[in-house]
C-alpha cells in the first residue's frame, strides 16, 4: 500500500516535471528575444562557475597523468599518456565531472534564488504584473545553464589535458616528450569523441537545469522548502548524472 | 448601499473555496464599487488575502464567479488573464519586491514589460511615482537597503505604474510605525481621489481602515457577516461585528483553534480526561 502510494507521488513529481520542462521549452523562443537576460543569467551561473570547474579540471587532469604514468611505464608505453589523460577526461571524465560540480555550484544555487523568489511572493507578484515567471525568470536561466554546460565541460577538459594538469604533471614533472604527449592525442583522438563529449554535456546541461529549475520553482514556501529543494537539487541532479552518463556511454560504444 | 450595475469594477457572486478540507469561503456576494475604497475586514485566517488572490485570476474557485469589469476573471485564457492583470495593481503584505533590482528599476519593471516607452519616458514615469511615495531619493538602493515601510511604498509605486483601474492592498499597514501607516493612509486615499483608482484594503487594522474608506465587509468564518458604510459598520449591533470592532476575546468567532481533546486531557494525559 505504501509502496503504490510512493510509486504514484514519485509518477506524479515525473510527470508535473515534464510539464515543466514543456512549459520552459514553449517560452525559449521569448527568452531567445531578450538576449540581455540570457548573458546576464550565462555570467551569474556560468561564468562566476568558471574558476571551481578550472581548478577541479587541473588536479584531475594532474591524478589521470599520475596514476597513468605509473601503469604505462611498467609496459614502456609512457609516452601514450597523452591519450590516456585525454580519452578518460574527453570521453568520461570531463562532461560527468563538470555536470556534478554544476550541480552543486550553480544548481543548488538556482534552486535555492527560485525558490526564495517563491517564497517572498516576487513570481506572484511578477504574475500580478502580468509577467509570466517561466517566461521572465525560469526560461532564461534554463538557457544560459544549457549553454554554460558544453563551455564549462570544454574548458574542463582544456585544463584536465593541457595548461595545469594532465600536461604539467605528466611532461613538465614526470618527463613524459613534449611531442609524444600531443601527437598521441592528436593521431587517437577523433573529432567523434569531442562531439560525443559535447553531446554528453548538453544533455547533462538539460537534465542539471530542469532539476534545479524544478525543485525551486516547487518548493514549499518556507526556508524548510528552500533547504528541502537544494539538497533534492544536488542529489538528484548527480544521480540522474550518472544514470544518463552509463545510458549514453552504452549507446556511443555501439 | 450596495453599488449596481456601471458603478461595480469587481464583482464576485457565490464564491466557494477550500484549501483541500478547509472552506474559506462559502457562497460569498460582493460588489466593489468602481472609483471607491472598499475595505475588506476580518479575523487573521479568514481568508482575506485568498480573496485578492482569486480576484487576481491566481487560484481558481471550486464554484461561483470573479467579474472584473464585466469580464469573468476564471473563465479567460492565460494571456487574456494577464491583459486583464494589467489593469490591476497589487501591493503583496511583504512588498514583493524583485531583491535583484534597484527601487528604480523595481518601479520601472512594469513599464518595461508593458508600455513600450521609451527608457526616457520610462524614467520621467519612475521618478514622479517615487516621488508620489516620497522615495525619490531612494531610487539608487537595493531592497535590503531599505526599511520594510519603505519597501511598502515602492511596492505601491510599483503597482501604480501602469495606472491600473484597481489596485488592491494585502494588509498594507501590517507592521508599519504610526509614521508610516499615516503616510500610507494618506497615499492610499489620494491616489484614489486623484487617479480615481478603485482600491481593495484588505486589513484587519479596523480604525484605520474605517477612516479612508467608502465602503467595508466584514467576513468571518467563510462568510460575509456585515456590509455597508464606515459609520453602519461602526454603529452595527450584529455580536460578531461588534466582537470584531471592540476586540473582544470571546463572542461569536472563536479565539481558540478546533479541537477535538479537551485541555485537561492534553495536559494530563489521556488518563485525566
Amino acid at each position: 500500500m505504501k509502496l503504490a502510494r510512493i510509486l504514484t507521488e514519485f509518477l506524479r513529481g515525473l510527470g508535473e516535471a515534464t510539464l515543466f520542462l514543456f512549459t520552459i521549452v514553449a517560452a525559449l523562443p521569448q527568452a531567445l528575444l531578450r538576449p540581455r537576460l540570457v548573458v546576464q543569467q550565462l555570467y551569474m551561473i556560468g561564468m562566476l562557475s568558471l574558476v571551481i570547474i578550472a581548478i577541479s579540471g587541473s588536479f584531475i587532469g594532474a591524478v589521470l597523468a599520475l596514476q597513468g604514468y605509473r601503469t604505462l611505464s611498467q609496459f614502456g608505453a609512457s609516452s601514450a599518456l597523452g591519450v590516456v589523460v585525454a580519452f578518460g577526461v574527453i570521453r568520461e571524465l570531463g562532461p560527468v565531472v563538470t555536470a556534478l560540480l554544476y550541480a552543486g555550484r550553480a544548481g543548488s544555487s538556482l534552486a535555492a534564488e527560485i525558490g526564495l523568489m517563491k517564497a517572498t511572493d516576487q513570481l506572484s507578484g511578477m504574475e500580478m504584473m502580468a509577467v509570466d515567471p517561466i517566461r521572465r525568470v525560469i526560461a532564461p536561466r534554463f538557457l544560459a545553464g544549457v549553454i554554460a554546460m558544453p563551455l564549462l565541460g570544454s574548458i574542463f577538459s582544456l585544463m584536465a589535458i593541457g595548461l595545469a594538469g594532465g600536461y604539467l604533471i605528466g611532461v613538465l614533472v614526470l618527463g613524459v616528450d613534449d611531442g609524444s604527449y600531443w601527437s598521441q592525442i592528436h593521431q587517437s583522438l577523433h573529432p567523434r569523441d569531442i562531439g560525443e563529449s559535447l553531446l554528453k554535456s548538453l544533455v547533462f546541461g538539460v537534465a542539471v537545469n530542469w532539476i534545479a529549475l524544478y525543485q525551486g520553482y516547487h518548493a514549499a514556501p518556507n526556508s524548510e522548502g528552500v533547504s528541502r529543494a537544494t539538497t533534492s537539487t544536488v542529489v538528484v541532479s548527480s544521480l540522474v548524472v550518472l544514470a544518463l552518463d552509463f545510458v549514453l556511454t552504452s549507446f556511443m560504444f555501439r | 448601499m450596495t453599488p449596481t450595475g456601471q458603478d461595480t469594477l469587481v464583482r464576485v457572486r457565490g464564491l466557494r473555496f477550500a484549501f483541500g478540507p478547509r472552506l474559506i469561503y462559502d457562497g460569498v456576494d460582493m460588489d466593489i464599487a468602481r472609483g471607491k475604497v472598499t475595505a475588506i475586514m476580518g479575523p487573521s485566517g479568514t481568508g482575506k488575502t485568498t480573496l485578492l488572490r482569486l480576484i487576481g485570476g491566481q487560484w481558481r474557485p471550486q464554484a461561483g464567479t470573479v467579474e472584473f469589469d464585466g469580464v469573468d476573471v476564471h473563465r479567460q485564457s492565460r494571456d487574456q488573464l494577464f491583459e486583464l492583470r494589467k489593469r490591476m495593481g497589487m501591493l503583496f503584505q511583504n512588498g514583493a519586491l524583485l531583491t535583484d533590482l534597484t527601487v528604480f528599476e523595481n518601479v520601472a519593471f512594469p513599464l518595461r514589460e508593458h508600455s513600450g516607452l521609451p527608457d526616457r519616458m520610462i524614467r520621467d514615469v519612475v521618478l514622479m511615482k517615487l516621488e508620489a511615495v516620497g522615495l525619490r531619493g531612494a531610487a539608487g538602493l537595493y531592497p535590503e537597503e531599505i526599511s520594510g515601510g519603505m519597501a511598502r511604498r515602492v511596492a505601491l509605486a510599483r503597482a501604480i505604474a501602469l495606472e491600473p483601474a484597481l489596485v488592491m492592498y494585502d494588509e498594507p499597514f501590517t507592521g508599519q510605525d504610526p509614521i508610516s501607516m499615516g503616510v500610507l493612509m494618506r497615499l492610499i486615499r489620494t491616489l484614489n481621489e486623484a487617479l480615481g483608482l478603485t482600491a481593495i484594503l484588505v486589513s484587519h487594522d479596523v480604525q484605520e481602515v474605517l477612516s479612508i474608506s467608502d465602503y467595508a465587509y466584514v467576513i468571518a468564518g467563510g462568510k460575509v457577516l456585515a456590509h455597508g458604510t464606515p459609520e453602519a459598520i461602526r454603529t452595527s449591533q450584529s455580536e460578531m461585528v461588534r466582537q470584531f470592532l471592540d476586540g473582544k476575546p470571546d463572542g461569536p468567532v472563536a479565539f481558540n483553534y478546533k479541537t477535538s481533546r479537551s485541555y485537561a486531557a492534553e495536559l494530563l494525559g489521556d488518563g485525566a480526561a
